[in-house]
């Protein structure tokens, strides 16, 4: 339950994982996080204590239990740790420690006699909280049938935010996401950025697409016939996506709304192979990879009108495929066979411009497939065969340098969380593939599901209100 | 000579019917000797008959069987040669590692299709490319179709209408041989031929 990181200390934080020790009397986990790839599982709620100072607040989820609000509350601690913007402490059980007041009993234990009295929020014992490292408090309870999620700044000694929001009921198939929006608000209030748990990620699996939330729960197939599926891809908004399917001998693009399931297929296809298809960002065109005679090109269509299809590359020789858009609309990254293999090519959206963006050496680098550009623009995450097994690697836009950031097993097929810091991929690294998430900044690892066969993921932008309701 | 015999044969049936009468005590089997011969004759009539029918039918019934067999037989051939014919055309062929060209070794499976398709012009085929696990889900499509794309152009080359050839990439979606070794992974990276329309009455080249 405890992770810490070895080596880069400050002074103060060794001092808080003294006093947890201690107060909490049992052994840590000592385990290694080095921004790099480790093949650490890590499913539990930790409390997580890494020696980077500066770089991530502490958050303490106030141990209540009752009000009808504990998968509340364990979804938006699960949010929060798995958002890696927080070290989150969560105080184990409400059992051995109190901390916060609490309307059950109390016992008298080693951490009994920090414990503070009073029974409202906002009269916390703000001292201990700093002692034990946390930054934020967060405190979920139920007013009515309203839910509060008040946060508090530690150091400031006050309420920094309250939230109150009207949750669907448990059965309802809005309940996740809106719990999810939730912890995003909290995060919002705490540091002035807007979380990602409130996303979806698309995935294939036997033929078949899926989504499910970003912290694994809640899913469900999306597909709407037998036939098989590939290469899901999210619109902008997050209100529709787009996805191949085989038919009669040839690729079928369609968009398909989420929240209807009503689909329709995307013009002029149906009469060759069509495959990989990307949104622009503003909604108005698609570009695909369509594989004729002549090989695989790539194309754009405006699906706004269902019109206007427009060949951007012409292979000959070489394929073309796999693009995506950069944010601003303007270019596309793409995959070209054109220097023999399989490299990371980039243009302007009108297929002026061709020219090599990820950077090989030839005759050395392997295969470069998979390109997604990030949200924030800086990046672009691809796979790379190294050794005979791919693994992902991650361009910086504007020096134009790669780095690897896998190496653990096979891994490939990365996809962006609208943060631009986490990563979603497939890897065998648990004996089966299956789908992983990576936070870039700390390097953390976790598995998204526990299936195997899971890839080709896509990761949803923000989904508001609107956009995730499920009939 | 015969009629003689036969009169001096009835002469003595007639004697012995004589003294039998003389005994005033006829036994009653004995009046109807002439019916039963009558009967007797014609079941004996009857029976030739019935035989003679029964060998007929058994003759025709026979003869029928033959023919049957015949129309079996013949009609087994040309299945053996149409199954023949058709398993030639499927036979699939394969390809190295991130790789669509022909090897030459399987040229001459080629070869073999080009003549089954000259010698039934009505055929068409759609060839599906496919490629083993190792390499990137999406680029495998493009792969794929390179692969189809070789085996028609080869077909074309030699003659084959390119209308007549229908081309299909599967990338990596259907192996055919479960398995992460290089045995399953060479059997995967293959073009499947199937017959698409004209294929009833296929003929050997």
């Amino acid at each position: 339950m405890k992770r810490r990181t070895v080596g880069r200390s400050d002074g103060r934080k060794v001092i808080v994982a003294a006093v947890l020790v201690s107060l909490l009397s049992f052994g840590p986990t000592v385990r290694r996080s080095d921004g790099q790839d480790t093949s650490a599982i890590d499913r539990g709620v930790r409390i997580g204590i890494i020696y980077r100072p500066g770089v991530r607040p502490g958050l303490v989820m106030l141990p209540r239990t009752g009000q009808g609000l504990d998968s509340v509350r364990v979804i938006v601690a699960r949010d929060l740790d798995y958002g890696d913007r927080f070290e989150v402490i969560t105080l184990p059980g409400g059992d051995s420690i109190r901390l916060a007041s609490t309307t059950g009993p109390r016992r008298s234990s080693a951490g009994g006699s920090t414990a503070t009295k009073g029974a409202t929020a906002g009269a916390l014992n703000y001292p201990l909280y700093q002692a034990l490292g946390a930054d934020f408090a967060l405190d979920i309870t139920a007013a009515g049938d309203t839910t509060v999620a008040t946060l508090h700044d530690i150091a400031a000694a006050s309420v920094r935010r309250s939230v109150r929001v009207q949750l669907p009921r448990s059965s309802d198939p809005d309940f996740r996401q809106a719990v999810h929006r939730l912890a995003d608000q909290a995060l919002q209030a705490a540091i002035g950025t807007p979380g990602i748990a409130a996303t979806r990620i698309l995935f294939v699996k036997d033929g078949k697409v899926y989504r499910i939330d970003q912290d694994g729960a809640d899913q469900k197939l999306v597909s709407s016939t037998d036939r098989q599926a590939m290469s899901p891809a999210w619109g902008a908004d997050g209100r529709r996506f787009a996805y191949m399917e085989f038919q009669a001998g040839k690729g079928w693009l369609y968009l398909q709304e989420m929240g209807s399931g009503k689909r329709t297929a995307v013009a002029t296809t149906g009469s060759a192979l069509d495959f990989t298809p990307a949104f622009s960002p503003d909604g108005q065109t698609m570009a695909f990879s369509r594989a004729t005679e002549e090989g695989t090109d790539l194309y754009t269509i405006n699906i706004k009108n269902n019109c206007c299809l427009r060949r951007l590359t012409v292979g000959r020789f070489s394929d073309n495929l796999s693009p995506t858009f950069s944010p601003d609309g303007q270019r596309i990254a793409f995959v070209s066979t054109r220097p023999g293999l399989p490299q990371i090519y980039v243009m302007a959206a009108d297929g002026t411009d061709q020219q090599l963006f990820a950077p090989f050496d030839y005759g050395v680098t392997g295969a470069s497939n998979a390109p997604e550009w990030s949200p924030d623009g800086q990046s672009v995450a691809f796979h790379r065969d190294v050794a005979g097994t791919l693994q992902v690697f991650v361009l910086d836009v504007r020096t134009r340098t790669v780095r690897q950031l896998t190496s653990v097993g096979r891994n490939e097929d990365p996809t962006w969380a609208p943060d631009s810091r986490h990563l979603a991929f497939v890897s065998d690294r648990s004996g089966y593939r299956q789908l992983w998430i990576i936070d870039l900044d700390t390097g953390r690892i976790r598995p998204l599901l526990q299936q195997s066969g899971a890839r080709l993921p896509a990761w949803s932008p923000r989904l508001s209100e609107a956009t995730s309701s499920t009939p | 000579m015969k009629s003689v015999s036969l009169l001096l044969a009835l002469g003595l049936g007639a004697a012995v019917f004589a003294a039998a009468s003389c005994g005033g005590n006829p036994a009653p089997q004995n009046t109807t000797p002439a019916v039963d011969t009558a009967a007797e004759n014609q079941r004996v009539r009857d029976s030739i008959a019935a035989a003679e029918a029964e060998r007929a039918r058994q003759a025709q019934a026979e003869a029928e069987r033959i023919a049957a067999q015949r129309r079996a037989d013949s009609l087994a051939a040309l299945a053996r040669a149409g199954e023949e014919v058709r398993s030639t055309l499927a036979a699939m062929i394969h390809f190295d590692l991130d790789k669509s060209n022909i090897r030459p070794e399987d040229a001459a499976t080629l070869d073999q299709k080009v003549a089954i398709l000259q010698a039934n012009p009505e055929l068409r085929i759609r060839i599906g490319g496919h490629c083993d696990e190792r390499g990137s889900d999406e680029y495998n499509l493009a792969l794929g179709n390179r692969r189809a794309q070789s085996g028609k152009q080869y077909l074309v080359s030699h003659g084959i209408d390119a209308s007549r050839i229908e081309t299909q990439s599967w990338g990596e979606e259907k192996p055919l041989v479960d398995g992460h070794d290089e045995s399953a992974w060479s059997q995967n990276r293959r073009d499947e031929f199937e017959i698409i329309s004209g294929g009833d009455n296929i003929r050997r080249p």
